[in-house]
């Protein structure tokens, strides 16, 4: 039962996302045009907001609820696999209009078709988890 | 009420958003959304082919909830807290997406001309679902997090490879949106 706020902060996400238009495949194509502000505008204030909390987190200005600080893990590090990672992602952001979030969020709209991308993602993952060793970094 | 059944504005939205990330950080956690499909990887077997799925999920079941709780959040919303499917967008992209072939564009969330289930009946109807779950899933792995992990806590925690791979992932849309749909549709 300690990972039901888990649950309450996932359908708070998911209302958000549905709410705000970013689950829709639109809203990406208009992104990736330069024809609206809109995903600009949702990203852009996030981050803003984001960095004034991770600055918070690191002062150790705001704790964890058990009053630990809050540590935020590196990303790993590598040209290559951010870039040309990235990149991929960036292919199949645009053409099904939806990132890993939206997905879930779209199968809850009932959204049939999107299961065939949610399974083409965790073959995508699979190929990775394969691959991973022989991959440049 | 009107505020609840009228879409949100970027304003609100990407503060709510900065709110989730803060959330998720004041429980002890990350905030991010595709690890999970390694996740649903190893609790799907992959761990016979390989190493890598060898962990243990049940340390990411709060994650594994998050995800639940998404689902549900998409379907109360579209059950309760949407009174119109239509999405307000700029003519222009309304008259491009004409030219390539999109109907209607903006009459609902999702384009009848990729999300409709004839388009599984057909192979590149299939095809294109499939392979852009297959970009999505490998490029995530592979740079390390998607939107939320990259952009929103990469970016906000001032990481470089956050903004290599969110360079990355313009990089790839605008190649996508630019130069292949008119090749695709």
């Amino acid at each position: 039962m300690k990972n039901l706020k888990f649950l309450i902060i996932g359908i708070v996400f998911g209302i958000i996302l549905s709410k705000s238009e970013v689950v829709s495949w639109y809203r990406i194509f208009e992104m990736f045009k330069f024809q609206s502000f809109h995903m600009y505008g949702v990203i852009g204030s996030a981050v803003a907001i984001g960095v004034i909390l991770m600055q918070l987190f690191k002062k150790g200005i705001i704790k964890d609820f058990q009053g630990n600080p809050i540590i935020v893990k590196p990303k790993k590090k590598g040209f290559i696999r951010t870039f040309v990672g990235g990149s991929i992602f960036g292919l199949g952001w645009a053409l099904a209009g939806a990132c890993p979030g939206p997905i879930f969020v779209l199968i809850g709209h009932g959204a049939i078709t999107i299961l065939i991308v949610l399974l083409g993602a965790m073959l995508g993952a699979f190929i990775y988890g394969l691959l991973s060793k022989k991959l440049p970094s | 009420m009107e505020f609840i059944s009228q879409p949100w504005p970027w304003y609100v939205a990407g503060p709510a958003i900065a709110f989730v990330l803060f959330l998720m950080f004041y429980f002890g956690r990350a905030f991010g959304v595709s690890t999970n499909l390694e996740t649903f990887c190893t609790m799907s077997g992959a761990g016979k082919f390989s190493d890598y799925f060898k962990t243990d999920w049940k340390a990411r079941k709060w994650s594994l909830v998050f995800v639940v709780g998404i689902i549900l959040g998409g379907l109360i919303s579209s059950q309760y807290l949407m009174t119109s499917d239509a999405i307000d967008l700029n003519p222009d992209t309304v008259k491009e997406l004409a030219e390539l072939g999109f109907a209607n564009a903006g009459s609902d969330y999702l384009p009848a001309e990729i999300f409709s289930t004839d388009n599984l009946l057909s192979l590149k109807g299939i095809a294109i679902l499939l392979v852009a779950g297959l970009c999505i899933g490998f490029g995530t792995r592979y740079a390390g997090g998607c939107t939320s992990g990259h952009a929103i806590t990469g970016l906000s925690s001032l990481q470089l490879p956050s903004l290599v791979a969110v360079i990355g992932f313009f990089a790839g849309g605008l190649l996508m949106v630019w130069f292949l749909f008119p090749l695709i549709f």
